[in-house]
């Protein structure tokens, strides 16, 4: 029995090993082979999360664990071009990369006019090019492979990905959006993309990561994104993720924030079946400023699983987080909060708040602050609310002609708002709105857009 | 034909068991009147309020309500509203993230596609929303906040006789709309329900209050006293004097020894 146990355990291990042969990298420097042979062997080791760790409580991976995914390769490119043109940011984005399956595709990626020696490409053309040392010094140097066995098999299964490097006092006004395709195969597949962002002192830059893949589609995308902010840098993060319904999505995100450096971060989730969001900030600089806002919207059987890091190891750095969570259907999610304040992380002003609206009985929402605080002079708050919509506020709106429904819906509508409006890049905005009024087939004259145009004529 | 007519009305709280507020009111308003409800907190005139407005936490288990000839109570709250019924609340709720004026507009085109009227474009809100707050004297940055949001006692009751005046309806019942208001903000809450009322002489007005201070401003054609889900005592306007002079208790015991 036990060894029945151990081989089933150790199967998909078996696999994913065998997968890192057949990974087809010409000429990976000799460091890099060795990030990925350590991180396998990591892997290897320790197998995937198992269900009873604390972290993983509440999310069941048994389905991607039993699965045998083939490595989605860069070749399968049926329907991709649809799907860039049905999420494409056109001429709203500085540049646009398309990566299919993890693959940097270069004829559907539009490079722009940028700032003298700003790197926005392909990780893979990057290693074999002049950037090779920028990415050794930061390539797998935040995303531990020890905390998080999906960021060991990823980086084990590094081949190519995104590479945005910004040098000191580089201003790129339009976002920079990394769009990240999955597509099915004919038999169960997975991609592993890796994003890595380099910002050096006083970049100010917005970057964008979409995750999205062709309805009905089943995949599983491991993403790991690794960024780091420089000294007196500003970098706005919108990370949308609009996978198919029947797709599972995991993700690890890393952030080091320098000296005064402000990273801000908005994370929507729309689709996906299974979804597990790794969020992790560090504010390795004094007056370092983190903002963590956070949107989901999933219905049917979706479940999600937000799991977010503030660590303040510094003196003076404020943070703010706002998750929101809009579940319908028999929808499940988490949303775990941690903050963690140093010993000398003095003045740490921490604010976390997280909301859900339940719009069916069936709903299920688990929210739970962590905090861990070593630091005496600190202000660390944090509150939590879920319910139904309010129904004094429906009753309120049809006393005033408004319908049910429309009551409803303005309601949800406008609890959302409160993370979009937030928003400063405009198409990802929209692509929230035109789902929500696709989902709730809501007026015009109701739509978030006039919310949003009041509150800037209102300024 | 009356505007409103109830008739032994009768509703208790929508939950099993629930506790019965109204025992059977009787009560009829014509276009154009002013009527005032008086009586102790709990004695059920709020609930009235709430019941004509279509309030489902109440359940009526006897009785009618006919406004205009049609069945009041076969009608959902967003159709009362249309067809010209308006609350303005005790105590408004806050809705944040919807502005007054954004929700307005879409409250408004509602009432006018019911109505068969052509919707109106941003240009005529503006045009309405600007002559309607001249009328209450509030600022175009108070309609365009969230709905009461972090707004003031007196603050929240103008809000509403302003959507009352956007929204013009043929019957306001204002629940007391004078109840936390400063002498000041009484006086311009008066006067707007008074423009309001004098602009269409069709249009009623029921007012629940508890000081004689407001029928000062707003002359009462009748006055009703309510007692436990009952109208005990009808009147014309010196029936609040008589109120404000013996008490809710005073009439009680006059209606009892049939004075």
């Amino acid at each position: 029995m036990t060894q029945v146990a151990a081989e089933k355990k150790s199967s998909p291990l078996i696999h994913f090993t065998r997968l890192e042969k057949e990974l087809n990298v010409n000429s990976s420097p000799a460091w890099l082979e060795e990030v990925r042979a350590g991180a396998m062997a990591r892997f290897a080791a320790v197998g995937f999360p198992a269900q009873k760790s604390e972290a993983w409580r509440h999310t069941n991976i048994g389905a991607i664990v039993r699965t045998e995914w083939e490595l989605a390769g860069a070749g399968e490119i049926a329907g991709v071009a649809a799907l860039v043109e049905k999420f494409t940011f056109g001429d709203d984005a500085a540049v646009e990369l398309v990566f299919v399956n993890g693959h940097y595709h270069g004829e559907l990626s539009r490079t722009g006019k940028l700032p003298r020696g700003t790197k926005v490409g392909s990780l893979a053309e990057a290693l074999a090019g002049g950037d090779a040392d920028v990415v050794r010094r930061h390539l797998g140097k935040q995303a531990s492979i020890e905390a998080n066995p999906f960021v060991a098999l990823n980086t084990g299964l590094i081949a190519d990905g995104a590479f945005v490097h910004l040098p000191a006092g580089t201003t790129i006004d339009r976002p920079i959006h990394l769009l990240v395709i999955s597509t099915g195969g004919p038999k169960p597949a997975a991609s592993h993309p890796r994003v890595l962002v380099v910002a050096e002192e006083r970049v100010n830059a917005t970057v964008v990561e979409s995750y999205v893949g062709a309805e009905g589609q089943l995949y599983f995308t491991n993403a790991v994104t690794e960024i780091v902010c420089g000294a007196e840098s500003h970098i706005d993060h919108c990370r949308l993720q609009q996978e198919s319904t029947s797709a599972y999505h995991v993700s690890t995100m890393q952030v080091d924030l320098e000296r005064s450096a402000t990273f801000v971060s908005h994370a929507c989730t729309i689709g996906g079946r299974l979804t597990r969001n790794d969020l992790n900030c560090v504010m390795n600089g004094e007056h370092a400023y983190a903002t963590l806002n956070g949107l989901v919207m999933i219905g049917g059987e979706q479940h999600c699983d937000n799991h977010t890091l503030l660590r303040h190891e510094r003196a003076n750095c404020p943070s703010h987080e706002l998750y929101k969570h809009v579940l319908d259907g028999k929808a499940t999610a988490v949303f775990k909060g941690q903050i963690f304040v140093q010993r000398d992380a003095q003045k740490t002003d921490s604010k976390q708040t997280s909301k859900t609206l339940l719009l069916s009985d069936d709903a299920y929402m688990n929210s739970q602050p962590a905090l861990e605080i070593y630091a005496d002079d600190v202000k660390c708050t944090h509150g939590s609310t879920t319910g139904p919509v309010d129904e004094d506020m429906v009753f309120y709106l049809r006393t005033r002609g408004v319908g049910l429904e429309a009551a409803r819906h303005l309601l949800t509508y406008a609890f959302a708002a409160d993370v979009t409006r937030r928003i400063k890049v405009e198409p990802v905005r929209r692509r929230i709105e035109d789902y929500m009024a696709a989902r709730h087939g809501l007026p015009q004259d109701l739509r978030i857009t006039d919310v949003t145009s009041h509150d800037r004529a209102a300024l | 034909m009356a505007l409103l007519e109830i008739k032994n009305l009768h509703a208790k709280v929508a939950v099993a068991g629930g506790r019965e507020i109204l025992k059977g009111v009787n009560l009829t308003v014509n276009a154009g009147e002013v009527h005032a409800l008086m009586g102790r907190n709990g004695c059920g005139k709020s609930t009235l309020f709430q019941v004509i407005a279509g309030r489902e936490t109440y359940e009526v288990t006897e009785g009618s309500i006919t406004y205009e000839g049609k069945d009041l109570l076969e009608m959902s709250a967003e159709e009362r509203a249309r067809e010209g019924v308006f609350l303005a609340f005790q105590s408004p709720v806050e809705i944040p993230g919807v502005s007054t004026d954004y929700f307005l507009k879409a409250a408004v085109n509602e009432v006018r596609k019911h109505h068969g009227e052509p919707e109106l474009d941003a240009m005529q809100f503006l045009k309405l929303f600007k002559e309607k707050r001249e009328l209450l004297e509030i600022d175009q940055s108070f309609t365009r906040r969230a709905v009461n949001e972090g707004f003031s006692g007196g603050e929240k009751k103008r809000n509403e006789v302003f959507q009352m005046a956007v929204m013009n309806p043929k019957l306001g019942l204002l629940d007391e709309t004078d109840s936390g208001l400063d002498v000041d903000a009484l006086k311009t809450v008066a006067k707007g329900i008074n423009t309001l009322h004098q602009q269409d002489a069709h249009r009623a007005l029921m007012v629940v209050t508890h000081q004689e201070r407001l029928l000062k401003s707003i002359v009462p054609d009748f006055v009703h006293v309510m007692v436990d889900g009952r109208i005990i005592e009808s009147g014309g306007k010196e029936l609040a004097l008589r109120v404000e002079q013996r008490g809710y208790a005073g009439i009680e015991e006059e209606v009892r020894q049939g004075v």
